[in-house]
Order: C-alpha cells, then sequence, then structure tokens
C-alpha cells in the first residue's frame, strides 16, 4: 500500500479536476437562473439542497463509515423497519 | 491474470466482447436473468429468453474458450406484473436441470413496490423448494439502501435459506457492511456513473476484506464495460496488493460461491476446452 501522503500527491491532480468540475455546475446553474424569470424556488430545489449538504459533509471529519458511506445515505430514501405493515407483505 | 466476471448480459452483448473478454483474461462467466430493456408479454416470451441462457449462450462463449453459467428468474422490473410473474416462476423449474443453471436470479427489488416484494418472496420459496443459490439485484441510487434493507428482511424472514448461498449485488458504500456482517456474499459492480468504479470497490475491499467478496461488470445494453474487473486488477496492482488477494476477490471466491450449485462444473484453463467448443 501506498503511503498516506502518496496518495494526496498522486490523487491531487484528479480531485482538483473533480472540485472544479463541481464549482462549474453550480456557476453554470446560478448564471442561467439569473436570466430566467422563474427562479424563485431553485435554492430551495430538494437536488440543490442535497448536493450543499453532501459539499458541507465533505469539510466534517469522518463519521464512522466514513464520508463515502455518510453522503451515500444522503442521497438515500429512509428505510421504515415497518414497511411490511405500510405494503401489506 | 485468470478470471471470473460472476455477473454480466451477454445476450446484450456482441461476439467481439467474447473475445475482448477471453484476451483479458476471463475464463468463465455467470450471467443472470435480467430486463431487456423492454417488457415482455407473454411467459413464451420467458421461455425462449431461457433457451438463449441456456443453450445459445453457452456455444457462443466457447467459441472464444470462456464458460458460460447462467441464473432464472423474472427481473425486479417486470415482476410488476403478478399474474406474468406466477406463469414464468411456475415454468422455471422445466429448467433448473440443464447443464449451467446456477439458480434463481437476479431477483430483487427495483422501486420497492408491494407487487415486486410479492414476487420476490414468491421466488425465495421457489428457491427454497428447489433447493437452488440466490443472485440478487438491489435497486439503483436514491433506492438501494431502503430497498437492501427490505431484501434482508425478506431473506431473514425464511429460515430454509442458507446465508452462504445467496450473493447480494450491487453493494456500495452505504450497503455493504449489513451484506457481509449478515453472513450473505456481497457483489460490487463496476459501472461508470450509477455504481462504483474500480478506485472505490478497492477502497471497499481494504476497509472489508476478501472473504465472501466479488467484483462484477454487469455489463449489458446500457452505459457500462464489460472489461471493467480488468480495470479493478490494475488499480489493485497500482496499490501495491498481493496477487493472491487480487485472485480471491476475482476468480477463487466466485467459485467458492458457484459451488454450492450442483450444475456447476468448472474446467480450469488448461483442462480439456476443445471438447465444448461447437
Ligand atoms: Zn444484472
Amino acid at each position: 500500500m501506498p503511503q498516506a501522503h502518496q496518495i494526496l500527491d498522486d490523487q491531487f491532480l484528479q480531485v482538483r479536476a473533480k472540485l472544479i468540475e463541481v464549482a462549474a455546475v453550480l456557476d453554470r446553474i446560478d448564471r442561467v437562473a439569473a436570466t430566467e424569470l422563474t427562479t424563485a424556488d431553485l435554492e430551495s430545489h430538494p437536488k440543490r439542497v442535497a448536493l450543499e449538504q453532501a459539499i458541507g459533509l465533505l469539510l466534517q471529519d469522518a463519521a464512522p463509515g466514513g464520508r463515502a458511506e455518510a453522503l451515500q445515505k444522503l442521497f438515500s430514501r429512509p428505510y421504515d423497519q415497518r414497511w411490511r405493515d405500510s405494503l401489506s407483505v | 491474470m485468470d478470471y471470473i466476471d460472476p455477473h454480466i448480459h451477454m445476450v446484450s452483448r456482441i461476439t467481439d466482447d467474447y473475445a475482448t473478454l477471453a484476451r483479458m483474461g476471463c475464463v468463465a462467466i455467470s450471467e443472470p436473468a435480467f430486463w431487456a430493456g423492454f417488457d415482455r408479454g407473454s411467459a413464451d416470451g420467458f421461455r425462449d429468453y431461457f433457451r438463449q441462457l441456456t443453450e445459445v449462450e453457452p456455444k457462443r462463449a466457447a467459441a472464444y474458450g470462456i464458460q458460460h453459467f447462467c441464473w432464472l428468474c423474472i427481473n425486479a422490473k417486470e415482476a410488476e406484473n403478478v399474474s406474468l410473474s406466477r406463469e414464468v416462476i411456475a415454468m422455471i423449474p422445466e429448467f433448473l436441470d440443464a447443464p449451467g443453471v446456477l439458480g434463481i436470479g437476479e431477483i430483487g427489488l427495483n422501486k420497492n413496490t408491494r407487487n415486486e416484494a410479492i414476487v420476490f418472496l414468491e421466488h425465495l420459496d421457489l428457491a427454497a423448494q428447489y433447493d437452488q443459490p440466490i443472485l440478487i439485484h438491489t435497486p439503483h441510487l436514491e433506492d438501494k439502501y431502503q430497498g437492501t434493507r427490505m431484501i434482508l428482511d425478506m431473506l431473514d424472514g425464511d429460515s430454509r435459506l442458507q446465508r452462504s448461498r445467496i450473493l447480494v449485488d450491487h453493494v456500495e458504500e452505504h450497503t455493504i457492511a449489513e451484506v457481509l456482517d449478515r453472513g450473505y456474499w456481497a457483489g460490487m459492480t463496476l459501472y461508470p456513473v450509477t455504481k462504483c468504479t474500480p478506485e472505490r470497490a478497492a477502497d471497499m475491499i481494504e476497509k472489508y476484506g476478501p472473504e465472501r467478496l466479488m467484483a462484477n461488470s454487469a455489463g449489458d445494453w446500457g452505459p457500462s464495460k464489460p472489461t471493467a474487473i480488468p480495470d479493478l486488477i490494475f488499480e489493485l496492482r497500482r496499490r501495491g496488493h498481493d496477487e493472491s488477494l487480487i485472485r480471491r476477490i476475482v476468480y477463487e471466491n466466485p467459485i467458492e460461491f458457484f459451488k454450492n450449485s450442483r450444475n456447476f462444473h468448472f474446467r480450469p484453463r488448461g483442462e480439456t476446452v476443445a471438447d465444448s467448443v461447437v
């Protein structure tokens, strides 16, 4: 296994590129939104909110399962233990 | 390195893909029954599909020295039609003794609906009655977490089933631990956008270890890469992992899991392939 600093060196350009891509997509949405008449609900759009929450999670100390697992759960529908009752299965 | 792809849909791939897989080191594949991209209109449509899986694809694969195995079911998407599903389930036993049929799959959930759950449970009953191993599809994207938990609830609820004979496929970071902790096999699907990259699969191997863990390409008619397993082998090598660890994930584990099936007769490379080429 490579050492931590080697992984950082090795992955830096790739992660940098992905982050810039994210920034550019958010800029694009805002830039086009500024030209539209009906943008009132964009800030509260569930997909926009989810993306912003995900970006916030990246900066928090890693959750027990790690950041990837935390993001996966953020993008998931909740599980209800009593699903059999609600579906009557 | 010789490897096995335990989940790939060759009916929707061209013959050139078989040639590429063979050149990359693929020696065997298992092909679960799945959704063809459109809803089939009758049980006879599935009978023809099962003939394709059990008669046609093994010959196509053998021409490139690849052994072909398969799994039979009506997939979760078409399971929304419960009466058609019941007709198909009733027909499946006709094929269970055909050479290369490993068990029931890929059954599962798609949108986590009541009908999907009903048909899933009826497939479990079929597998228990005929003593068949099971290969399971878990839903995509935002439905995966909920659907995987529902599937595990249903599996745990049937005491006739042995967990070591069940593979839960398409696990990702938020579902893998639950599947492995409960004693099932887990499969990671290497899909370009919607599932898991070779790098993330390598992370999960480092985190959870190789026991009961496999990787597959799930190559089909959609955006997918049939040679994804060699990409994973490359990534693991790049990180300096032992060849023995890599071989366990991509070769020994599929063999160990498939041995649960009485129709699994595997010939390692070098042991008479020519006889089976028609
Ligand atoms: Zn599949």
